[in-house]
């Protein structure tokens, strides 16, 4: 029997969460009410979840590495339970679980598999010791809430201590793949990366770690990691073992663009590798895979009457390298807000780590948010023309779109400047609902 | 590292036109270079080149032979671990910045970067480890972080920046600020001053970053600067700020009504 408080706990964030919904807003809400009752709500709601708790942290891709790790082992059968709202702190879980938990509190899925930030990761091991984590990359992304890099790998791999029985590490990033030196002897610790031919592509998406003199050896990749070889721009292959000796997943090809999506895939497919063990096929694997939509505000692609606009999420300068990589190679009308909340990461200096040559071509039609000016100075020391400056976001939309008509169009935004416009397109051409996804 | 480093761009420059070649510096720009200070670097080779003059920029790594021309040192924040790669680099090339800074050349000097110009840096510990001396300050490493948007007042106008430092630092007797806080908490958030200045040598906690916002500084370090490079006056160009003067602007008003 659950306690009463936890019955009280369920109840209290239930009701939170239907009002919240009538209101339209803050995927967070519900689960603020729900962990001030009862704290221990997680751990009572995970615990009859006996195929995997797996935890998928890192700076860059969290949100579309889930979508496919789910993706995957649902195309296997197994039912799962996930936050997929993209709301990756623990209160973000909470609310996702009493969407799902009957009124004993207690979900009956085979695994869970929660998106969660490097601090929240914490905050939820210290609830609910995880049996797996599949850690992706250390990026400088909100300095000020986490200080510094070195921190926030330290934070990784606090994270990966209180691991039970599985990690997947990236070994091609050196805050990560130090970690594996470090685990457990009862951990079973596998790598995902990429293949050499495109090792040259990766300074773009990563940052250097000076913290030791000597690079990080990692360990030759083994039959039980699996390495991404692209084919061309949109295809590719995971090869499990070097050069595919346990076997390869593809080819394939996503809806979501980019090399950094190609490498979340590899990613995915590593971790549901070793949650599925023998039961694993590659087969089901590409099916699953090449039907992922790109989630919510990364690279999600809007009808705007007729024509298409692209919200591309953009927060740190690994992420808007790999934005602008991914889609400069078809220039197009081009807006970017910029907004510096809390959650956004109050300093923008970040911006000056970012090169934006290729917007010079087509130029940048406006910049908007409350750093609006901020970016358009950016934007001038590059040589890239910006034709306006509009802090205001719905103004600065409205005269985007009409400039555009007709035309396809791609605003890059932070976290609350792309909030605020999804919430306006939402209202003008009939979106699903705030944090839903379309089936 | 991310993101192209694009800032060698001044050999476009029509040679015959140039006012001459100014030598700028980038010190440490792998290991102290983390909060976009990469920034003043780019601003001051754009405007140099925007002002008619040709700048030849060198990026001085740890071990490296120092330059031999220089008229523009700049130096970034980074992390602890990046600190403790340069320090023994530092020792090397001190007796050359203590001259350079002696003979007015101007040097930017970011956190990290500023506090390792000062006499110390006293850990959280009570360890002492010796600075270069160059601007008479003192900093006690703290548990407490002192992080956020900063306005101040300057010999250059407001200028405004964005702050993230555990070490609190303190001037010398005679030791001059480099600004007076108007927002946020400067050196160590009780006696209103920011930075420190000897000379033409600025040492600041302010990323931003802190020269493509604040126009009329970076011009200042250029004055200095090409005296030094050319044997004449700084003779600028008109140049349009006028995103850098809303950006600025804008902060100022949003942060000193605010309180910050």
């Amino acid at each position: 029997m659950p306690g009463l408080r936890t019955i009280a706990a369920v109840a209290a964030g239930k009701a939170a969460r239907v009002v919240t919904k009538a209101r339209g807003g803050g995927s967070a809400f519900p689960g603020l009410v729900a962990e001030r009752v009862d704290p221990r709500v997680l751990a009572h709601a995970l615990e009859r979840v006996h195929d995997g708790i797996v935890v998928v942290s890192g700076t860059n891709g969290k949100t579309t590495t889930t979508k496919m790790l789910v993706a995957i082992l649902r195309g296997h059968g197994r039912t799962v339970f996930t936050n997929p709202t993209g709301s990756n702190f623990t209160r973000g879980v909470i609310s996702a679980l009493l969407g799902e938990v009957g009124p004993s509190g207690r979900l009956a899925d085979d695994l869970a598999v929660l998106e969660l930030d490097e601090a929240h990761a914490l905050h939820f091991a210290a609830a609910v010791a995880p049996t797996h984590a599949l850690l992706l990359n250390v990026a400088r992304d909100q300095l000020d809430r986490f200080a510094e890099i070195d921190h926030t790998a330290k934070l990784l791999a606090s994270l990966a201590e209180s691991v039970t029985t599985g990690l997947v590490l990236n070994r091609d990033d050196a805050f990560v793949a130090r970690i594996g030196g470090d685990a457990k002897s009862t951990v079973r610790v596998r790598y995902f990366g990429v293949d050499q031919v495109i090792a040259h592509r990766l300074p773009e998406l990563q940052e250097q770690d000076v913290r030791f003199g000597e690079d990080v050896v990692v360990p030759p990749a083994g039959d039980g990691d699996a390495l991404l070889r692209p084919l061309d721009e949109h295809r590719f292959e995971v090869l499990l073992g070097p050069e595919g000796s346990a076997g390869v997943v593809g080819p394939l090809e996503l809806k979501q663009r980019g090399l950094a999506a190609m490498i979340n895939a590899t990613a995915a497919t590593e971790m549901a590798r070793m949650l599925l063990g023998s039961a694993f096929d590659p087969a089901a694997a590409v099916r699953a895979l090449a039907e992922v939509t790109a989630p919510f505000g990364r690279g999600e692609v809007i009808d705007v009457g007729g024509s298409t606009l692209e919200l591309v999420l953009v927060k740190n300068p690994a992420g808007f390298t790999v934005a602008l990589s991914t889609y400069g190679s078809t220039p197009v009308a081009t807006m970017i807000a910029i907004n510096d909340n809390y959650a956004d990461g109050r300093d923008v200096s970040w911006l000056y780590d970012v090169s934006f040559a290729s917007l010079r071509e087509r130029g940048v039609a406006l910049t908007s948010g409350v750093r609006a000016y901020d970016m358009a100075l950016r934007l001038q020391y590059d040589d890239v023309a910006v034709e306006a400056v509009e802090p205001d976001l719905d103004l600065a939309l409205d005269r985007f779109l009409s400039a555009n008509r007709g035309e396809p169009a791609r605003i890059f935004c932070t976290y609350t400047a792309m909030m605020a416009l999804r919430r306006t397109l939402a209202a003008r051409f009939d979106l699903p609902a705030f944090g839903e996804e379309a089936s | 590292m991310s993101a192209g480093a694009d800032v060698s761009d001044g050999a476009e420059m029509n040679a015959a036109a140039s006012k001459g070649e100014v030598h700028v510096v980038h010190l440490y720009p792998r290991e102290m270079s983390i909060y976009g200070d990469l920034g003043n670097t780019r601003t001051m080779v754009s405007r140099l080149r925007r002002h008619g003059y040709t700048p030849v920029l060198h990026d001085h790594h740890p071990g490296a032979e120092f330059p031999e021309h220089t008229h523009l040192v700049l130096g970034g924040g980074g992390q602890d671990s990046g600190q403790a790669r340069v320090e023994e680099d530092l020792a090397v090339i001190g007796p050359r910045l203590t001259a350079l800074a002696a003979a007015g050349t101007p040097m930017l000097m970011i956190c990290g970067m500023y506090q390792l110009f000062g006499n110390a840096f006293v850990t959280v510990e009570g360890a002492r480890l010796p600075g270069l001396g160059i601007l008479d300050v003192t900093t006690q490493g703290n548990a407490k972080r002192m992080i956020g948007p900063v306005v101040m007042s300057t010999d250059f106008g407001d200028v405004v920046g964005y702050e993230n430092h555990s070490g609190s630092t303190r001037l010398g007797a005679g030791q001059a600020a480099f600004g007076a806080v108007r927002a946020g908490f400067g050196n160590n958030g009780d006696d209103g001053t920011e930075g420190a200045r000897t000379g033409n040598v600025f040492g600041t906690y302010l990323h931003g970053p802190i020269l493509p916002s604040n126009p009329a500084f970076a011009d200042a370090l250029l004055s200095y600067a090409v005296p030094l490079a050319t044997g004449d006056a700084f003779q600028p160009e008109a140049l349009d700020d006028t995103f850098a003067d809303e950006a600025r602007t804008r902060q100022v008003r949003r942060l000193v009504a605010a309180g910050r």
